[in-house]
């Protein structure tokens, strides 16, 4: 008899959707001559200071387990680092936990706070793991669909709307993959409130902090009294281009980044060392570099954004990450027919809104995370592709346009 | 927007047109076409240049650093010899050093014997020249914060959440 092997897998697996984006990924490494920007981490390598300072540490030995929870000396500058940037204090001994990626720590986070049936409360467009993540923990993820009509942002009457006795925790994500949508402070101040008043956790993956472009970032847990019921995630992919070293942390009260260092010793015991020294590296040297970075993408924001005016595609203007997500309903097709005829017809890749949650139908994600050239030959195919469906810009006229079109967030009005 | 931003845009790139300077710095194009127009009439942007490797041309070209001693001159000091020097169209550019040398000299010529004779007739004969040491160079691995032959490429996925 032969043996059913995919019988054998837990359902709770089984039941997990394949990533959306996997399919499309195969559908693009099959086509020939494209332009993808589809890439969801910089287009930057590492600084050579930090690869630098990683072979010297390979170099000198150090190729060891670190403690469970990471370096001293690296919790110790991160805990510098948040409180510099963000007159946050965390104690480098209890509430710092250095993580294989944000990945892992938003895996640990929901394995040590969620019991079966827990409520998780996560907004939509968003990274395609929040979901998937609190199912495996046990919890049942509730999904909280944010528009463009509000500029992508966690409204409080949502969140208010979503929760019931069983609500364990809020998970925000901003400045947002896919969106590029930031939450200003007034905004974080409303929803802090309302998780106050419910008491619920807030896991708060801040990766994108660094890749704001317009204002400031607010970390959540430097809010009054938020501190303690906040899981602050965030690490070096973004702000750094370190997205291959998988290093992170996780910031907590003792009680949660105690709960979550005994999942993590036992998984995973320790970030690699080697990635850990690159981080320490990167956050006593690397300022100068990720500032630069950052006002590159900053410059290929403003070009993106010009670009899906001129070709007639509405788009919000984002304020953070690296990602612009135009409104693509107004060439008639749903975001996978968009994103698989651009494919074929213009060899241009860009990611089907839908991919991150059914709030993302009608847009496509696109990565600037690539240089000015490639970005101008992608918008020159694009423009193309979609003039062939009948999308013009529309035609700014009278004795204010000069004054409209300069207007900072002016895209969403068209 | 300040000028800077205009310069470090300029100086990576000089192809980028007005407009998309302005778009990238989030203001008009009149703006910043008067900023350069100001730039280049003060010399603050002297050139628009193109960085080549004429190797991969095919051209044979040969590069020379020459360091150079100078008697100081009463009154104009390094200068009027660095003038003499800098105004041959052979020499590509000249520095004065600290150091057991004065001018660094770069030549740049087509042939090993042409650098060699330029030097020994034109650049050793100058008044005011003291003596000359000549390093040829055997291959250039990054000019002008361009690595010349950079293996580095795009190794993303062409998709990642």
């Amino acid at each position: 008899m032969k043996n059913s092997w995919g019988d054998k897998i837990s359902p709770a697996v089984r039941a997990l959707p394949p990533s959306g984006i996997r399919k499309f990924f195969d559908l693009v490494t099959e086509t020939e001559g494209v332009i993808s920007l589809g890439v969801g981490e910089p287009d930057f390598v590492t600084p050579w200071h930090i690869r630098e300072a990683s072979i010297y540490a390979l170099e000198k030995g150090y190729t060891m387990y670190t403690s469970n929870s990471g370096l001293l000396e690296l919790r110790e500058e991160i805990s510098k680092d948040l409180y510099r940037d963000y007159g946050v204090q965390y104690d480098p001994r209890s509430e710092l936990l250095v993580t294989v990626g944000v990945s892992e720590a938003l895996d640990l986070a929901m394995r040590a706070i969620i019991c079966p049936g827990d409520e998780v409360l996560i907004p939509e467009p968003s990274f395609v793991a929040y979901a998937p993540v609190a199912t495996l923990a046990g919890g049942t993820p509730v999904l909280m669909p944010t528009t463009v009509e509000n500029d992508f942002r966690l409204l409080p009457e949502q969140v208010e709307r979503a929760i019931t006795p069983r609500t364990k925790a809020l998970l925000l994500s901003y400045p947002n993959n896919p969106t590029g949508a930031i939450m200003d402070r007034k905004s974080l101040l409303a929803l802090a409130e309302i998780a106050k008043s419910h008491d619920l956790i807030v896991i708060s993956d801040e990766i994108y902090d660094k890749l704001t472009y317009v204002g400031e970032h607010t970390c959540l847990s430097s809010l009054p009294g938020m501190k303690e019921r906040t899981l602050l995630l965030n690490g070096f992919s973004k702000a750094y281009a370190m997205t291959g070293w998988r290093v992170a942390y996780a910031a907590g009260n003792p009680d949660f980044i105690g709960a979550m260092t005994k999942i993590h010793q036992y998984s995973i015991m320790c970030a690699p060392i080697t990635a850990q020294m690159a981080a320490l590296e990167a956050l006593k040297n690397g300022r100068p570099a990720m500032k630069r970075m950052v006002q590159e993408f900053s410059r290929r924001r403003h070009l993106v954004m010009q670009s899906f005016k001129d070709m007639g595609l509405p788009c919000f203007e984002p304020g953070g990450a690296f990602y612009a997500f135009p409104n693509i309903s107004v060439t008639g097709l749903s975001s996978e027919e968009f994103a698989e005829q651009l494919l074929k017809e213009e060899q241009v890749a860009v990611v089907p809104g839908n991919a991150f949650g059914s709030a993302g139908e009608g847009f496509i994600r696109v990565s600037y995370a690539y240089s000015s050239d490639d970005l101008s030959e992608a918008f020159r195919r694009m423009t193309k592709f979609v003039r062939r469906r009948g999308v013009f810009p529309k035609k700014v006229t009278g004795p204010y346009s000069i004054d409209f079109v300069r207007k900072e967030g002016i895209c969403q009005n068209l | 927007m300040n000028k800077r931003d205009i310069l470090e845009l300029l100086e990576s790139n000089a192809k980028l047109t007005v407009e998309e300077i302005a778009i990238m710095l989030n203001t008009d194009a009149e703006t910043v076409r008067e900023e350069i127009r100001n730039m280049e009439a003060n010399k603050t942007i002297l050139k628009y240049m193109t960085l080549i490797n004429w190797e991969k041309a095919g051209e044979e070209k040969v590069d020379a650093m020459i360091e150079v001693r100078i008697t100081p001159q009463r009154d104009t000091g390094y200068d009027s010899v660095a003038e003499r020097i800098y105004r041959f169209p052979e020499v590509r550019s000249v520095r004065l050093m600290s150091g057991t040398y004065d001018l660094a000299v770069f030549v740049e010529g087509r042939t090993m014997k042409e650098v060699a004779n330029f030097v020994s007739t034109k650049l050793a004969t100058i008044e005011g020249v003291v003596s000359t040491t000549s390093h040829f160079v055997l291959k250039t691995y990054k000019q002008d914060g361009v690595i010349i032959d950079d293996e580095e490429e795009d190794r993303r996925l062409v998709i990642s959440p």
